[in-house]
């Protein structure tokens, strides 16, 4: 029972510290609401890993959004290079200077160029900091970077203990202050700073990897709160720093109902008629040259038709060569393209690293405003980064394109022999629809199958079927399944030819056997015609004998009366 | 702000510009003024004038010379600008910095 009080009086909830927002994208979120209010909290990596700009976006960010004033003490760059370099971000500096939101201090350390000739402090520095303070009623304070104090003084001991008192009389102040540090070999920094500042500890970094280098931030300290504990990559944006941290993404896009056409009748019925949903995400996998960059060519071609906008992303083909192969199956982009429905993206993966991809396809859609998007192919970016990467890249690609009710078609490129439910970067649980293009081998060529492996929310086809590329587009065809198996190509044109000779056959013999009945009614109905004849005549000859007959006893009976006239004989 | 003046000719040539930042009356800083004036005495007697800054007073002048540690001597005259930081207590040191003795 004492054991559960003390770990509860030892965590209180983080809602208990007070905490300044940071603005920027994504931190707040990792840290549960920003940096340790009226804390120094330090900031260290190595050069060019995005330090200043995280100082100068907390400050304009709690200038602009959290009417906190801060003062920013650059050593290492003058005001008028921190304003020309932030300009290029958007930050208008000079702006919020004008409007005492932002102070800002340039601190020149000559180097090796004082002589120290005894007892001294830093007492100068305390008093600049704290008229900028006073100056603009700063609620946040950036340091930037101070180990070049290091360079500057030779009496560490003064300066340690200047160190001390100054992070002290910060917390007094009861400013929020960032204090910036070089990444040091084995200590955090390199003057071990964070002996001093023990309140919050984020480490900035800048790796290559493969000759492409991502920008990472990890929080390794907050003292009583909960952080994430992961590296979040991030990118440095025209707006500022943005960190999606993988791990809490938000799931809360709303779900569009309405379904649209894919493009290809037949793959709309498999779809009950209707197409995918508007917004979804849809993976097309397959092996080489099975038809993937066809298939989404159809599904830009028919958003372009209802006048959508469409993004292709191309990482493999250039825009014409697209163009160009599409219109040999008779899909024609280059209108669209014309009539500014389309725009092509065509860079290739190796260009730069996964976060710089993401900040171009950002800005493209933010330019733009599409709403159909075409990622051919996702695969094709495992040569930038490994597979985790690419696909935390790729989750907080979909996110926001699911965020901006974007309906995304991605390709990927499978490996022959690989597990067929296994997509190269391991992203098809991310997908709503997955469409599945297989090349089987039979008899000596190779023919291309399609299935819908899942769709979700909707009542799909479980048919494979087959998939041709004409010049009049993809077309799908039933596959024959028979007793032999399921065929595909020209055996199943030989088996469907076969079919037809039978049926050929059988429909001949039918047609026979109604010639001969015909033929035995005909001669039924001539014998039957020629007993009627042969009756007839007999009936007559008959006739003529009866007649005959009748007239010769006529004639005997008349000539028997004559006789008994001439005899004489007495009348009766 | 207060200025001491050597009792020295006006003439502007070889005239030695002086200026030392204090924070308030702290030992540090009496005892560097001190310091100061008995160099000065010493090497520049009649060419100097002294010029003290105290930045609890005047905060803002801090900036103007990039003043950081205290107490700060700037040698504003004769140019290039030398600082010399602490409470001038190695003779020597200061006599370096000042560019009154060749340094080793």
């Amino acid at each position: 029972m004492a054991k559960i009080n003390k770990s509860r009086k030892s965590r209180p909830p983080s809602r208990t510290l007070p905490k300044s927002p940071t603005g920027i994208k994504g931190l707040d979120e990792i840290t549960g609401g920003g940096l340790p209010q009226g804390r120094p909290t330090l900031v260290c990596g190595s050069a060019g890993c995005g330090k200043t700009v995280f100082g100068m976006e907390f400050l304009v960010r709690g200038a602009t959004e959290y009417n906190e004033p801060g003062v920013f003490m650059a050593f290492e760059e003058t005001e008028e290079d921190l304003i020309k370099n932030f300009t290029s971000l958007g930050f208008n500096l000079p702006t919020l200077v004008a409007e005492k939101k932002l102070a800002i201090d340039h601190v020149f350390i000559e180097r090796g160029e004082i002589e120290e000739t005894g007892e001294y402090d830093l007492e100068g520095l305390f008093i600049r900091l704290a008229i900028a303070i006073d100056e603009v009623k700063a609620k946040r304070v950036v340091l930037d970077t101070i180990e070049a104090l290091f360079s500057g003084f030779t009496n560490e001991g003064i300066l340690r203990a200047e160190l001390r008192r100054l992070f002290r009389w910060l917390k007094d102040k009861g400013v929020t202050a960032v204090i910036t540090a070089e990444r040091g070999g084995e200590t955090f920094t390199r003057h071990g700073l964070e002996e001093y500042v023990a309140d919050c500890v984020i480490v900035m970094d800048h790796r290559v990897m493969g000759q492409i280098s991502t920008r990472r931030l990890r929080i390794v300290k907050y003292r009583g709160s909960v952080h994430g504990a992961d590296e979040y990559p991030f990118l440095i944006y025209p707006s500022g720093i943005c960190l999606l941290p993988i791990t809490s993404l938000g799931l809360d896009h709303t779900a569009l109902t309405n379904r649209v056409s894919t493009g290809i009748d037949r793959l709309d019925t498999m779809f009950s008629g209707n197409g995918y949903y508007r917004g979804a995400t849809i993976l097309v996998s397959g092996g080489a040259g099975c038809g993937k960059t066809s298939v989404a060519a159809h599904c830009v071609d028919s958003a372009c038709s209802r006048g959508e906008r469409a993004v292709f992303l191309a990482f493999e083909e250039s825009p014409s060569q697209i163009i160009r192969n599409m219109k040999s199956i008779g899909i024609n982009l280059e209108k669209w393209v014309k009539n500014g429905l389309l725009k092509f993206h065509a860079i290739r993966p190796t260009a730069y690293g996964l976060e710089s991809h993401l900040t171009g396809i950002h800005r493209v859609i933010e330019d733009f405003k599409p709403s159909f998007l075409v990622v051919d192919p996702i695969s094709n970016l495992v040569t930038v980064g490994d597979i985790a990467e690419v696909k935390a890249m790729l989750v907080r690609l979909i996110d926001f394109v699911k965020a901006n009710e974007i309906t995304c078609v991605c390709t990927d490129l499978t490996h022959e022999g690989t597990s067929l439910q296994q997509t190269e970067v391991g992203i098809s649980s991310l997908m709503d629809t997955w469409i599945l293009l297989r090349s089987t081998e039979s008899d000596g060529e190779c023919n291309r199958t399609l299935y819908i492996v899942k769709s979700r929310g909707m009542d799909h086809s479980d048919q494979i079927r087959e998939f041709r590329l004409t010049n009049k587009g993809v077309e799908l065809i039933d596959i024959y399944v028979g007793p032999s198996g399921v065929l595909t190509g020209s055996a199943r044109a030989a088996r469907e030819a076969q079919e037809q000779a039978e049926s050929l056959t059988r429909k001949l013999e039918v047609e026979r056997k109604q010639r001969e009945l015909k033929r035995k009614r005909t001669l039924l109905q001539a014998q039957l015609a020629a007993l009627h004849a042969q009756f007839e005549t007999e009936e007559e000859e008959l006739q003529r004998a009866i007649d005959q007959g009748m007239a010769r006893e006529k004639s005997l009976s008349k000539d028997r009366v004559h006789m008994a006239k001439i005899r004489k004989a007495d009348e009766k | 702000m207060k200025t001491l003046e050597g009792d020295c000719a006006d003439e502007s040539e070889g005239v030695w510009n002086l200026r030392l930042y204090v924070a308030g009356q702290t030992p540090k800083s009496i005892k560097a003024f001190d310091n100061l004036r008995k160099i000065c005495e010493e090497h520049l007697a009649g060419r100097y004038s002294i010029e003290v800054i105290d930045l609890t007073v005047n905060p803002q002048l801090a900036k103007g010379d990039q003043i950081l540690a205290l107490p700060t001597l700037v040698r504003k005259l004769p140019v290039p600008i030398r600082k010399i930081i602490g409470d001038l207590s190695n003779t020597e040191r200061v006599l370096v910095g000042l560019d009154l003795r060749p340094g080793n």
